[in-house]
């Protein structure tokens, strides 16, 4: 019944769609396109079409900044993430304990989560100030000596925006993964207590690899918004002291916008997207042969 | 996929039926291992509570009370000066008319932005579900890989494409770049709101004579109060707390609050205002705080959703 009527063409479908096909194609298609196209060329602040095969790309990776930043995402990146997921679980499981006030604890986990990251990163960025925040507070309190100005120290700035991280985004993790300990079957609990498991066993072993699409759901989020975190480090650090917390992000809209370079800015993008790409890739292949597996 | 559905595939171990009640009531004493998980989730709460006690209560004292340096204490002497400046004369370079410019720039964003993404979407969901033309799929998995992309990849091409229609550095294109880039998740997440709703309503309205409009207007639109309301939530907090897009696309006299906020904190010359600073500072946060107290679990089911990509 409903195939003869997905074959034939519906005018007013396309139409109502012309928005999608106008974004999806001109935007993520001849838009991603364009980058990419540009980074051949070398583009100052407008684009150029003179082709200069992959030397922007020679630049780009001869760039102390970008290298800088290159690392500081993949740091910043394994670091928020596991302690995101291992903090957001833990709330999790603590939270799935039948307390008291849980909607008081979870509107506390998760209210940082609703804030702009520009707020996140300006909190942060006082609490850690030595002369207003913690230090000040503890060299108050009479002890002198203490020092804690993680900012200023081009080794340590970048804990520090972990750190934000954490507060921002664990809130996150903990409601997902706490709504998939939820749709686990209460069941599986009394079995586990009967057979005498104990109960840290029970969840490492029996629940949390039940709770796969939980935490699957939970890292992408992470994952992406890693990728694209631009708004913490322009608000906490500015990309310094120096250039140590500078990332992929922060470093080509400088590129386009500061340094009018278009040509080696959309090499940096193209090099973003390329991780981004890969996995894409690979999720869909494994997607398309557990689809097919289904079928067969 | 949610977590319900991959869990409900997997294999479910039985339990022993002799098994069901073993144990009685539960003990309701006060053990240990009770109190040292209090101990965690209070402490994990101060973790998250106590930078903005230090905002509220920084912003209520004035400048000599802050430089004792007595950071946790509550005001001395309570005053809301710093707020009224904030609002009304806090200086971005030249310009000291505080916030209050950025917050009607980010109303005058916010609004269009999310009533048209959410028409948009909403319509892109109903056609790809019920009325799939060929290519119809294919579009939406490039919609859905734009979720993921990186927006750098993405930001210089906007910048010229809309330059050249006159539209960069305006409004109209900064509400044009919020579309596009609230499309991919919107789109998803309607279209997966009617993939749930039964075939046959739609079948009965086609018999009835309705067309694409008729029945997106009188039969889909009317049940699609929820899951407008998890998508306005979702994109009124997203577009307010955007800051890349509107320092890019929205131009000088179109700053969000965001951008206000950043410019007023961080580049200031001379003395920082730490009260002003940070009462501006709770002011941009205020309207998605509202937002997500008032929605309560709604907001939780908005980011369930936002997080469910494919």
């Amino acid at each position: 019944m409903q195939k003869s009527w997905r074959r034939r063409f519906h005018l007013p479908a396309v139409i109502g769609t012309i928005p999608m096909i106008l974004v999806a194609v001109g935007v993520f298609v001849i838009g991603i396109g364009f980058s990419v196209l540009w980074s051949f060329t070398s583009s100052k602040l407008f684009p150029a079409y003179d082709f200069v095969g992959l030397a922007q790309y020679r630049r780009l990776w001869a760039d102390s900044r970008w290298l800088v930043s290159v690392n500081n995402i993949w740091f910043f990146g394994l670091m928020s993430i596991t302690c995101n997921m291992v903090f957001g679980y833990l709330l999790a499981v603590f939270m799935d304990q039948r307390i008291r006030q849980e909607d008081l604890f979870r509107s506390i986990f998760l209210y940082p989560f609703a804030m702009s990251l520009i707020v996140t990163g300006l909190v942060w960025q006082w609490v850690l100030d030595p002369n207003l925040g913690l230090q000040a507070a503890l060299r108050n309190l009479g002890w002198s000596s203490f020092s804690f100005a993680p900012l200023v120290d081009a080794e340590t700035a970048i804990y520090a925006l972990v750190v934000a991280g954490i507060w921002q985004g664990s809130g996150v993790t903990m409601a997902i993964l706490l709504a998939g300990l939820r749709g686990v079957d209460e069941d599986i609990w009394k079995a586990a207590k009967v057979d005498g498991i104990p109960t840290w066993r029970t969840h490492l072993s029996i629940v949390a690899p039940m709770m796969k699409g939980a935490f699957a759901t939970a890292f992408v989020l992470q994952c992406v918004s890693v990728v694209r975190v631009y708004d913490l480090v322009i608000a906490m650090t500015g990309g310094g002291p120096g250039i140590a917390t500078s990332m992929p992000a922060v470093y080509v809209i400088q590129l386009i916008t500061v340094r009018q370079n278009v040509g080696q800015g959309m090499a940096a993008a193209t090099m973003m997207l390329l991780p981004v790409l890969i996995v894409l890739a690979f999720g869909g292949i494994l997607l398309w042969r557990r689809n097919r597996g289904a079928v067969a | 996929m949610t977590a319900g559905q991959i869990t409900a595939t997997q294999p479910v171990p039985e339990a022993p039926e002799q098994a069901a009640q073993p144990f009685g009531p539960k003990p309701r004493r006060i053990s240990p291992g009770r109190i040292g998980l209090y101990v965690f989730l209070v402490v994990a709460a101060l973790f998250f509570l106590i930078p903005v006690y230090i905002m509220i209560v920084t912003s209520l004292k004035g400048m000599p009370e802050i430089r004792l340096g007595h950071l946790f204490n509550l005001p001395g002497e309570p005053t809301f000066q710093p707020w009224v400046d904030a609002w009304l004369h806090a200086c971005t370079g030249r310009d000291c008319n505080g916030l209050s410019p950025g917050f009607y720039n980010s109303v005058k964003i916010t609004l269009p932005s999310v009533v048209i993404s959410i028409i948009c979407a909403s319509i892109n969901g109903y056609a790809l579900t019920f009325w799939p033309y060929k290519g119809a799929n294919l579009l939406f998995g490039l919609l859905v890989f734009g979720a993921f992309v990186p927006y750098q990849v993405v930001i210089y091409p906007l910048i010229i494409g809309l330059s050249s229609v006159g539209l960069f550095a305006s409004l109209p294109g900064i509400i044009i770049v919020h579309t596009i880039f609230g499309m991919p998740i919107l789109t998803l997440l309607f279209r997966n709101f009617y993939a749930a709703i039964p075939v046959e309503l739609f079948k009965a309205a086609r018999v009835d004579g309705a067309g694409f409009w008729r029945i997106f207007f009188y039969i889909m639109l009317p049940m699609s109060v929820p899951i407008t309301v998890v998508a306005v939530i979702l994109q009124v907090t997203g577009i307010w707390n955007d800051f890349l897009f509107g320092v890019v696309f929205a131009g000088r006299p179109n700053w969000p609050m965001t951008v206000q906020l950043n410019n007023i904190v961080n580049t200031t010359t001379g003395v920082r205002e730490y009260n002003v600073n940070m009462a501006a500072t709770i002011l941009t946060a205020a309207v998605p705080l509202i937002i997500y107290f008032v929605s309560g679990r709604w907001f939780v089911r908005g980011i369930a959703a936002g997080a469910v990509k494919g």
